[in-house]
């Protein structure tokens, strides 16, 4: 944590190096506006990104790994054979293949939980920007208050009542509450009153269009970016999800890969348990990709999509 | 959040029926969030407060206690020691986070830098590594036997201090929630401030203002609200801690208690101990605790935009 510290005080402290700039030369070639390029703040900035990738880096070196070398060899360059591929098929198929398993009950609660959770979001945050309606203050200060409430302090009363109606230990027990994104909601209704105008939204009512029709066709497409920014959001939020699911699921079948890569690890540091290191850390690598590859793939999207929803925030 | 508030664009719908038409069609589309809204967050609350109104005991079953459940949670001192090592990581962690977010911020927004997407999205990267995989890492770096720090004590023949003793595992949880989300936060800021209007800088530089006067002067003010938000959500996440600790806790058992942070100890309370009433009241004290400190965080942050 010190490096990045050092950098940043260095960053500030350079800048004021910097002497104003005269009068009468506000449009000069090196102002506020159109800087000069700083390699020794680039330098800087690097020991953050070192910081930043770092562990992932030892992940990636790692999953190459035989679980015998990974005890004794440094921890951040290869030693031994290239074991990534053997560790990916020992991954794929221990336990008859429950972290495939795994991997797909993640998926499930991605794709429901978070592809749902955006669509409540998008329909809620439309309505509160281009409608009137009674209640909408209400509706405002309900979501604005429970967002400042630990979703975890939700989640001990929430077993108990889904345990009463007899959800715990199945998938719903996930998905239900991962349907609700505060966030979400916000971010949509700022986005929604930004990008749709109302005159249009009036016109295709003059149409005949009725509320439905308009919102799928005239709305939806205008809010593609926050779309993609709230359901990477959703989706970060459900495919890391670690709490809810350890309260709510006990049975192995159902667990998404963050339980089990957990039970992994814990199977691996009890006593007389199969050590399974190389498992943990090559399952682990196999996790964080498919996200990673969507914030790369998608980073156009999430990125507009953020810049216009801090506009009022 | 508080700038919310004005966004209320669409245009006052002409009187009578049509108002009236687009009164339930607004429900139509807020209507389904506040149903499950309903069933996850606010039902679950009233459940907890009638739970903690209550005891279930082997023996003589559930009965009506009044208050007592609460006045034990304010007497209970593991209760409160946990309180009190997630304010002192409060305290600690979220400035560090926040400030290297803002300072990271800052270097990508002055235009100064070379490679400025790469750094943005690597430093934004570890936000997309779930908090398991985060803390198997880190555990496995910190680790003073076969992990980077046994392995630069081996190299270097120096000892260096055990990150997951029980003196230093808060520091190292800290490290943890730092890296997870400093790009996060970063992020925040950086989407900020591209939105202010560069004219602003241009008539600060004719008046004469440096770099460094343009950036607390013009930029920090101009995003006040996206600064309060991240403060309130990394309150709330503090005082939320649970998935670091609880992952850590089998590599540091001796280090990290059942009681180490308030969802800890609401967790271990419900499942081992089997007190579900009283840990429902632990949450709602907890919940209680969390909503204060994030309102006088939003009022601060009001006060100083005012």
């Amino acid at each position: 944590m010190s490096a990045p510290s050092f950098t940043a005080d260095q960053t500030s402290r350079r800048s004021t190096h910097r002497a104003p700039a005269p009068r009468r030369a506000a449009r000069r070639k090196h102002s506020v506006a159109r800087p000069r390029r700083s390699t020794v703040l680039t330098l800087l900035m690097g020991l953050t990104a070192v910081y930043a990738l770092m562990p992932l880096a030892w992940l990636v070196i790692n999953a190459t790994k035989t679980q015998k070398s990974l005890l004794d060899s440094f921890g951040l360059w290869f030693s031994g054979e290239f074991a990534l591929w053997d560790n990916i098929s020992q991954t794929l198929t221990y336990d008859d293949g429950i972290f495939v398993r795994w991997f797909l009950n993640t998926l499930l609660y991605v794709v429901v939980g978070a592809g749902g959770a955006t669509f409540l979001a998008v329909l809620g945050g439309y309505g509160l920007a281009k409608f009137d309606f009674a209640g909408k203050r209400a509706v405002f200060a309900t979501v604005i208050g429970a967002v400042a409430v630990p979703a975890t302090a939700l989640a001990v009363p929430t077993f108990l009542m889904f345990s009463k109606m007899g959800l715990t230990n199945t998938p719903w027990a996930v998905i239900i509450p991962s349907l609700i994104s505060p966030f979400g909601l916000y971010l949509m209704w700022v986005f929604a009153a930004e990008a749709i105008p109302t005159e249009l939204l009036e016109a295709a009512r003059v149409d005949g269009s009725g509320e439905l029709r308009t919102f799928f066709q005239v709305a939806l497409p205008l809010l593609t970016p926050g779309i993609v920014t709230v359901l990477l959001f959703t989706m970060v939020q459900t495919w890391n999800n670690y709490f809810l699911p350890v309260i709510m699921i006990k049975n192995p079948d159902w667990y998404p890969l963050t339980l089990g890569l957990n039970a992994w690890n814990q199977q691996a540091s009890t006593a007389g348990g199969q050590p399974v290191f190389n498992l943990v850390i090559t399952g682990s690598l196999l996790t964080i990709v498919p996200l990673i590859a969507a914030f790369l793939l998608l980073q156009r999207y999430w990125q507009s999509g953020l810049a216009a929803g801090s506009v009022k925030g | 959040m508080t700038a919310v508030t004005p966004i209320t664009t669409g245009r006052r719908p002409p009187a009578g029926v049509s108002r009236s038409r687009r009164g339930r069609a607004g429900w139509v589309f807020v209507g389904p969030f506040m149903a499950v809204f309903a069933l996850v967050f606010l039902a679950p609350i009233a459940y907890s407060l009638y739970l903690s109104f209550f005891r279930d005991q082997l023996v003589g079953g559930t009965s009506f206690v009044g208050l007592d459940n609460f006045q034990r949670a304010f007497e209970d001192e593991q209760f409160w020691a946990a309180v009190g090592r997630v304010l002192l990581f409060l305290v600690v962690q979220v400035p560090v986070m926040l400030g290297l977010a803002l300072l990271i911020a800052l270097a990508l927004d002055s235009g100064r830098l070379y490679g400025k997407s790469f750094f943005r999205i690597a430093v934004f990267l570890p936000y997309a590594v779930p908090a398991v995989v985060a803390t198997l890492m880190w555990g496995f770096i910190y680790g003073t036997r076969f992990g980077l720090v046994g392995n630069i004590n081996e190299a270097l023949g120096v000892s260096l201090p055990d990150p997951l003793s029980p003196s230093l595992v808060l520091a190292s949880i800290g490290n943890i929630v730092t890296w997870e989300f400093i790009g996060y936060n970063m992020l925040i800021f950086y989407s900020a401030l591209r939105v202010v209007p560069k004219s602003l800088y241009e008539a600060a530089e004719i008046d004469g203002a440096g770099e460094w006067r343009v950036i607390t002067a013009v930029k920090i003010p101009a995003i006040r609200g996206a600064l309060v938000i991240a403060t309130i959500f990394s309150v709330i996440g503090s005082f939320q801690l649970f998935n670091e600790p609880s992952i850590l806790q089998s590599l540091a058992p001796n280090a990290i208690t059942t009681y180490f942070t308030p969802n800890l100890y609401t967790f271990t309370l419900s499942f081992s101990g089997r007190q579900q009433n009283y840990a429902a009241t632990v949450s709602l004290v907890m919940g209680v605790v969390t909503m204060i400190i994030a309102y006088a965080v939003q009022l601060r942050g009001m006060r100083k935009e005012a």
